[in-house]
This record gives C-alpha cells, structure tokens and sequence, in this order.
C-alpha cells in the first residue's frame, strides 16, 4: 500500500496561493508532490491540485502561459484534478458575472458568496466519502469562499452545510469550496490520492 | 460556526502568498491593479513616495475612498490604520476591510503601544524590521508580517536588509540549545512561546511578505528569492511610467521569480520604473521603517 502511493506523482498548481500547504498534506500522506509552474510539468504527472488562492490571479496566469491545451489534454485522459476553493471556481462549469471557468465539473458558482474575510467561518461538517468511512466530522475552513449555486444530475455530493453543497465529485474531478490543506485531518487528501490510484491501475 | 479564529485570519494570508498586493488610491487604479492580477489591493488617500513629499500627519484614508474600492473590484481590499489607533481599526472593521495594515507609513498616533489587535475579527498585517519586533506584533494579534523596508523611495535595500535580518535570526533561534531560549526571548523582547515555536518549526507562526521600495520585476524576484512568501508595491506601480505594464510584469516575476528567461523577457520594455531614492540621503527624523516599538 505503501510503495505504490510514492509511484505517484501528484502536480500542485503553484502559481500562486497555497500551494505549499497542499504539498505538506500529499507528502503527510505518504506519496510525493511537486509545483507545477509551467504547462510542460503537468505531462508527466498522475493527478493535479489546483489550491486556493486568488482565482483571478491564478486565472490570468493561466491564461497568460497557455495552461489550457494540456489541462483540457489532462482532464480527457481522465486524471484526476482537486480543486478548492480557487481551485473549485475554476473548474466549474459556470461562474456568477466572471467569464472564467474551465468547465471541468458540472456545477455554477458564485465568488465571495459567503461574504467578505469578517464572514470567512469554521464549521464541523459530515462528510460523505465512501460506504465505511470515517463518521468523524471534519474541521472545515471557509475563507472568502465561493458558493456552489447549481450542481448537475451526474455530480456527486460529498459534503455539505444546510442546503448548500460544499463539496463534490464528478468522474475524476473533485472540488471543495473549503480549504482541506488548512487542517490536520487528511481524510480529504486520502481520498483524493485514492482517486489518483484507481486512474492509475485501470491505466496499467 | 466560529468566525474571526486565529486560523481564519492567518488563513487569509496563506491564499495570498506568491502574490503581489498593491497600494491604489482610486477605482480607476484598483481595476488596473486586479487586471494585472493582484492578489489585493491597499486602499490608500495618497501613495508613500505622495505622503512622504507632503509630509504633515498621515491618517487614516477617508472610509468613503475605501468603499468604492471594495465596490469596484472582486479581490480582497485592504487600507492602514496609524500604530495605536483603535479607533481607526474599529471604523476600518465596521465598513468590512478584508485585512488591516497598523502601518509606520502613517504618523503613528501612540508612541508606546500598537493595538491589541485580539479585539478585532478582522486580521491585521503589521511592520517588523527583525525577529522580536515580528514576534511582538505577533504577541499583539497579528495574522500577517511584512518586513518593512523604506517604503516610498523606490530602494530595495532596506527591503533587503529587514528580510535578511529576520531570516538570519529564525536560523540562529533554531540552531540555539533549548537552554538558551528564556534568555533570548529576554534580548528579542519577544515572548517565550513564540521564540520556542520559532525554534522548533524554524519560521514564524504566520505568513511573511515583504514591503518598501520595491519597484521592479528583479526586485519582486530578489525578494521572493530571499524567501518571502509574497510581496507589497506601493508607490512602485502608480509612480512608473506604465503602471499596467509594470504590475502585470511584478505579477509574472513574483510567481516565476526563479526562471531568469522569463524574468528578462517580462522585465523588458516595462519604461521607467519610480525615482529611486538613496536612502542615506533621508534625514533621519523622516525614516518610516524607525516607527514601531
């Protein structure tokens, strides 16, 4: 169990936010990750984080450095890709009044729809990973997030708070609009790192 | 649900590290900025290099400049507050600032004591020029540091030397026996908890920017390469001659700042960059990295 997760190659998107923390929680789970800077990096990489940050900053930078072939390239294959919180806005597949969205995920979002940094909140929430896991609840943290407004019939939803989703899946791209990378719990992390390893068998 | 925690303040600033917050004084300049991709904008009346040419008392902006901004653009807004003034902390907190900057860009309005900035919901960043003044503000509240060179003269060095000197004395708490920790929490002025946190994780308990006289794209890189985790322009973008074309090239050299190719090629063609002041030049009594205590 294992050897096989440092085979994996996990891709932070490092172009800004907190990529660092999200690199912490790959390499505390056992498997190794690596910032990715420029597009070329992404070939030979097995799954991809795109972590919380600025979305507008992160998106004109990925625009400014043509991210989008090999990211498109990346999701067809089917490798998995986390987004949070930034990361989450910009794979959605439409955003309130922006024009960005890689459209990844089959969700609608609007930006800063929790409120300001005085509304950002902490909040224990169930999560609802797989059939026998872990009952405990996670430690959420919400900072200026974004609000997911719309989920399509083939999303999955894997957390959420009163009526609003806050995290979900479709096929190989997973999203939070909390920050998982900011607590100490690395359920979510696990998860995704099992995502990656799935990819990978039923590739080999 | 818990707001206003240590760890959603400090949170804020993990999202904006490897980025660049800069210091507007209108809509027009705070679109220009978010444009350029700024991580934050700064809301200010008048740019450092403006308020150190005007000299008198630097205050507070008017809450009314600082609204329309927060209007106006979608990324987080920031605006300073003087050292010690509470009062104008708490107004900047009402009309709902993303983060307060308690800056020596301001004339200071308490020679003795910063703000107890515990009280507030809102996170604070404030100015440290080595270790123990960082660790005190932190002692005081703060959820962000930014080192703070000499802002307003378009000069690194300071920047440099404040980023040098807290780095240098992280590694040296860390390689310190444990023994010696009270004392030299004694010579920092520092508390015991945070010189101890300090040398057991060898970096501060929050994030790290670093401020004043950045004015370049090889500055921004320098000082990401010195190990900051993120960067302040002040006057840097709107004293130079193309202020669009200037931030979105600090923009690229800060996420890239160690690729040399793509540092030269976003480095070029920029016009000129701010009038840089030698800072030996300043008379002492109008030093803004000497305020704080």
């Amino acid at each position: 169990m294992e050897s096989d997760l440092k085979n994996l190659k996990i891709g932070v998107l490092a172009l800004q936010g907190a990529f660092r923390e999200h690199i912490i929680a790959i390499k505390g789970c056992g498997a190794l990750a690596y910032e990715v800077r420029l597009p070329y990096e992404l070939e030979d990489k097995d799954g991809l984080i795109i972590p919380g940050g600025e979305s507008t900053t992160i998106s004109k930078l990925i625009e400014l450095y043509e991210f989008k072939p090999r990211l498109d390239n990346f999701y067809r294959k089917g490798k998995p890709i986390f987004g949070t919180c930034a990361g989450l806005i910009l794979l959605a597949r439409r955003v309130k009044n922006e024009n960005f969205g890689l459209g990844y995920i089959d969700i609608e979002v609007e930006r800063n729809a929790y409120g300001r940094q005085i509304d950002s909140f902490e909040e224990f929430i169930d999560l609802n990973l797989n059939h026998n896991s872990d009952p405990k609840k996670f430690r959420a943290i919400f900072i200026r997030a974004p609000k997911i407004t719309k989920v399509g019939d083939n999303v999955k939803v894997l957390g959420k708070i009163g009526n609003n989703v806050v995290m979900a899946r479709e096929k190989n791209v997973l999203v939070s609009s909390f920050h998982p990378e900011l607590s100490e719990d690395r359920r979510i992390h696990q998860y995704f790192l099992n995502m990656i390893r799935e990819y990978v068998k039923k590739e080999n | 649900m818990e707001k206003g925690t240590l760890r959603i303040k400090t949170g804020l600033a993990e999202m904006l590290k490897g980025g660049v917050i800069m210091d507007v004084t209108s809509v027009d300049q705070a679109k220009i900025a978010e444009e350029a991709g700024a991580v934050a904008v700064m809301a200010l009346e008048k740019v450092p290099a403006d308020i150190r040419a005007a000299g008198g008392v630097a205050r507070m902006a008017d809450p009314e400049i600082i609204i329309k901004i927060m209007e106006a653009v979608s990324i987080p807004v920031m605006a300073k507050a003087r050292i010690g003034h509470f009062a104008e902390a708490q107004i900047l907190e009402a009309i709902g600032v993303d983060y307060i900057d308690e800056s020596e860009v301001l004339t200071p309005a308490d020679e003795r004591f910063h703000i107890n900035k515990w009280d507030f919901k809102v996170p604070f960043v404030c100015g440290a020029t080595n270790l123990g003044e960082a660790l005190r503000r932190i002692a005081e509240g703060a959820a962000m540091i930014r080192t703070k060179g000499e802002a307003g003269t378009g000069n690194v060095v300071e920047a440099v030397r404040h980023l040098r000197n807290i780095k240098d004395e992280i590694v040296r708490v860390a390689s310190l026996p444990r023994e010696e920790l009270v004392t030299v929490a004694k010579e920092l002025g520092a508390p015991y908890e945070l010189v101890l946190y300090v040398h057991e994780n060898k970096k501060l308990p929050v994030v790290n920017f670093s401020a004043g006289g950045i004015a370049t794209p090889a500055d921004a890189a320098l000082i990401m390469q010195l190990g900051a985790d993120g960067i302040f322009v002040g006057s840097g973008i709107f004293k130079s001659e193309n202020p669009a074309k200037m931030a979105r090239a600090i923009v690229e050299a800060t996420t890239h700042y160690n690729d040399p190719e793509i540092l030269a090629r976003v480095s070029r063609n920029l016009g000129s960059a701010m009038y840089g002041t030698e800072i030996s030049k300043i008379p002492k009594e109008e030093l803004l990295s000497v305020r704080g205590w």
